[in-house]
């Protein structure tokens, strides 16, 4: 029963690849055919022959983390747990999360242009799961069998999207502010959202997932508390996670009570996002310590 | 002219209140927090004395002088270092430096009534006008009622402010860094911390003699260790049959407390550990003791019982020492136990194929000479120093086996596991997590509350405008709304 749970994971993985390899596609040629159709001399390029292929490639985006979403659920049947034990089900859900987080906030803003970023990370992500990064599904060490792996780890998962995707967009801030100072922005960025637009969204996603990190981290501390005797030890794991909190904490800071704004806040906030992305690999797959779950 | 510039001159307290001002001031703590961030970063590079000693003493061993160097900057010990601790309590104090007086000042606003009115809100944002019909006044008056702001009404306008909360909520969220960070230090001066590896079948009785290690806080007395008695009746472990990964653990013990007179049989687990008073008792790890039987050559038994073996993987196999001082002259045997016997294909050694005791088996290398125990220097009960000692013999035992080497014997009776338990004493604990449910709550406050003030000024004309503090969002949609309302629109 569980193996059949398990193929059936396996197989819903593979299609959500599939799609998002389509969605990636469909992205690219959007890009691409706007940018061959300059029309004239402002050098803006017209989207309107392209709203139908980035249509699709959204509705892929859509597919891909549905069928995503059930790949993870099956994990989490065929193993008779929550799917979130090694690093194999942290890669699969985060790039779940990831995709979450770029289509809850396609809902407000037309953030479309992210869309080729957004599939080919995800695919990168899970092409690592299935192929470094796969163990086959087994039931939790003793540790992690608490109430607290479902809080701890869905709260850390979902932050990493969120401050990934707000590491995406600092990037493409930094890129555009190079672009617009060295003279016009180039046809296809014209489609980009205005620097200012950029630099609010960024901040906005840090501020509205910092508490949820802060949760996070405390939620593993309570757990910490239960499982091995304390509830910070300087685990590198902890210490990691303190490094992102104090990273944010100062990024949040530096905009809200200093004012900063643009280029220094961007490169603050890609530097927070690199300390979490450091935990996530680094701590993972080569440190050492108590949150050695990766299963490798 | 005097060639030098004047500067104004600085008394001893008036260079205080520099110095004050400038700990205390938003960029300091900001290089401050960012400090503390960097230097976290070593204590996840080089191994720490307080999580894996046993790695800091191998690199010592592996390169003692690069040790040297690295220990004079206290990277072994890196969160109990001086700079650690000077960086964080500088950072504290400018915490409190700004959090206090803001405190003081928040405190006074919130009772003050908002500033009245300004004369001219045509230069304010969102600045509206139209003729009055004579109900507006009446109708604002029961909207900032009904959304709870806090107005003051004067001559013909009123002026509204809400959103205290996000200050409010900026200043829990800093005092409960401060109330993190108290109980943090109250745990390290009234804690207590130990650990004891216990046979199973075995008694321990709760008293400093009792533990293998043990580290109290500074105010922490001996006296202070609740009285209780506990046996280790059972304990089970389950592993996956393919993986040979543990799926559970289970510690059975009887408990006798202070002044009680029934055992009460308790269970132990894995995230779920025993609360006796303010100890709680955490199952950390579990292993094998093989129990042996020494005797000399006239038969006389030298040595018999349980000897705990350290675990070497995740097959439990494991490796000890049996020590015998009593024997003339002194014996000694350097051993393996694997709880699942198989052949190691590299060598004839011995695998453990599974952490499950099937097949055990003890193989034991017997010393004889001087075991160095008298000379003063403290010795691992798991290693043997065979230095001054001589080789007399190699077996490998199964269970009820013998083993005969020049001046006695060994007997292999059988097995029993044993479990590590922890002790913990930790009453600053629920100050920390206090501490942390605060903290996120005026996060939330302070993230998401929006200050603003909203103006209405009432007499041929009616003038409505606003103010959003740190670019507020959302105040044009509200202002709309309130411009509806007043205008009896729906």
């Amino acid at each position: 029963m569980s193996r059949t749970w398990a193929f059936a994971s396996n197989y819903l993985i593979y299609s959500a690849m599939a799609v998002y390899t389509l969605a990636f596609l469909a992205h690219a040629i959007e890009t691409a055919w706007a940018v061959r159709v300059p029309n004239d001399t402002t050098k803006t390029l017209d989207y309107t022959r392209t709203e139908k292929v980035a249509r699709v490639a959204t509705a892929m985006m859509i597919l891909g983390f549905i069928l995503l979403f059930a790949g993870v659920v099956t994990r989490g049947i065929s193993a008779g747990r929550v799917p979130w034990g090694n690093m194999y089900e942290f890669s699969i859900t985060g790039a779940l999360a990831f995709t979450g987080a770029y289509l809850g906030a396609l809902r407000k803003y037309d953030l479309r242009w992210l869309g080729l970023l957004v599939s080919i990370s995800v695919l990168l992500t899970l092409g690592t799961a299935v192929t470094v990064l796969y163990v086959p599904s087994a039931p939790l060490v003793p540790a992690l069998k608490s109430p607290w792996l479902v809080i701890h780890v869905s709260t850390a998962i979902i932050s990493g999207g969120v401050f990934l995707l707000a590491n995406v967009i600092a990037a493409a801030y930094l890129y555009l502010d190079n672009m617009e100072t060295k003279g016009e922005r180039t046809a296809w960025a014209k489609r980009l959202p205005s620097l200012e637009v950029l630099d609010q969204l960024s901040y906005r996603l840090v501020a509205f997932v910092f508490p949820l990190w802060t949760f996070s981290v405390i939620a593993g501390a309570i757990w910490a508390e239960s499982a091995w005797g304390r509830y910070w030890g300087w685990d590198p794991k902890e210490t990691w996670a303190f490094i992102t909190w104090v990273a944010y904490a100062a990024y949040l800071h530096a905009r809200v009570t200093i004012g900063w704004r643009g280029r220094r806040a961007a490169w603050l906030c890609l530097l927070a996002g690199s300390t979490f992305l450091f935990n996530y690999v680094y701590v993972n797959i080569w440190g050492t310590g108590k949150h050695t779950y990766s299963g490798l | 002219m005097s060639q030098q510039t004047e500067l104004p001159e600085l008394d001893s307290v008036g260079i205080l209140r520099y110095a004050w001002r400038q700990l205390t001031s938003m960029r300091t703590a900001l290089i401050l927090l960012l400090m503390l961030g960097v230097a976290s970063i070593p204590g996840s590079l080089f191994p720490q004395r307080t999580q894996n000693p046993i790695q800091v003493g191998q690199f010592f061993k592996d390169s003692p002088e690069l040790a040297r160097w690295l220990d004079r900057l206290y990277l072994f010990d890196v969160y109990g270092s001086p700079w650690f601790s000077a960086i964080y309590i500088l950072l504290f104090i400018s915490l409190i430096g700004c959090v206090l007086p803001r405190t003081i000042e928040h405190f006074h606003s919130a009772r003050a009534l908002p500033p009245s009115t300004p004369k001219n809100l045509s230069r304010m944002e969102h600045h509206s006008t139209w003729i009055a019909d004579g109900s507006e006044l009446e109708a604002a008056r029961a909207w900032f009622k009904s959304k709870r702001f806090r107005v003051l009404e004067k001559d013909g306008s009123i002026s509204a402010e809400k959103g205290f909360a996000r200050e409010t909520g900026n200043l829990f969220f800093h005092l409960a860094l401060i109330l993190v960070l108290l109980g943090i230090s109250f745990s390290s001066l009234f804690g207590m911390r130990g650990e004891a590896i216990i046979n199973i079948g075995e008694r321990f009785v709760n008293t400093p003699t009792s533990y293998d290690t043990l580290t109290y806080g500074r105010l922490y007395k001996d006296g202070n260790l609740p009285a209780f008695m506990l046996t280790t009746d059972k304990f089970d472990a389950q592993y996956n049959l393919e993986t040979s990964a543990p799926e559970d653990y289970t510690l059975d013990i009887s408990l006798l407390r202070e002044g009680g007179s029934v055992v009460e049989k308790k269970v132990i687990k894995v995230n779920s550990p025993l609360t006796i008073g303010s100890t709680r008792i955490y199952l950390q790890a579990n292993g094998y003791s093989p129990v042996v039987t020494v005797r000399d050559s006239k038969g006389n038994v030298a040595f018999q019982g349980p000897v705990p073996f350290l675990p070497q993987d995740s097959n439990l196999r494991s490796i000890g020492a049996i020590k015998v001082p009593d024997a003339e002259p002194q014996i000694g045997f350097v051993g393996s136990f694997v709880p699942t016997y198989v052949r190691d294909p590299n060598g004839g050694g011995a695998l453990s194929a599974f952490p499950k005791a099937l097949d055990p088996r003890l193989l034991l290398a017997a010393w004889a000479g001087d075991l160095g125990l008298d000379s003063g220097i403290p010795q691992s009960v798991y290693r043997i120093d065979t230095s001054d000692m001589l080789q007399v013999g190699l077996k490998s035992l199964k269970p009820g086996e013998v083993f005969e080497y020049p001046g006695g014997s060994i007997k292999f009776e059988g097995y029993i596991q044993w479990v590590n338990l922890n002790f913990v004493a930790d009453p600053g604990k629920n100050f920390a997590l206090l501490g942390g449910i605060v903290a996120i709550l005026g996060l939330l406050a302070s993230l998401f509350t929006r200050r603003r003030r909203i103006w209405i000024r009432v007499g041929t004309q009616v003038e409505v405008a606003g103010l959003a503090k740190n670019d507020a969002p959302g105040l044009d949609v509200e202002i709309a709304q309130f411009i509806r309302i007043l205008k009896g629109e729906k």
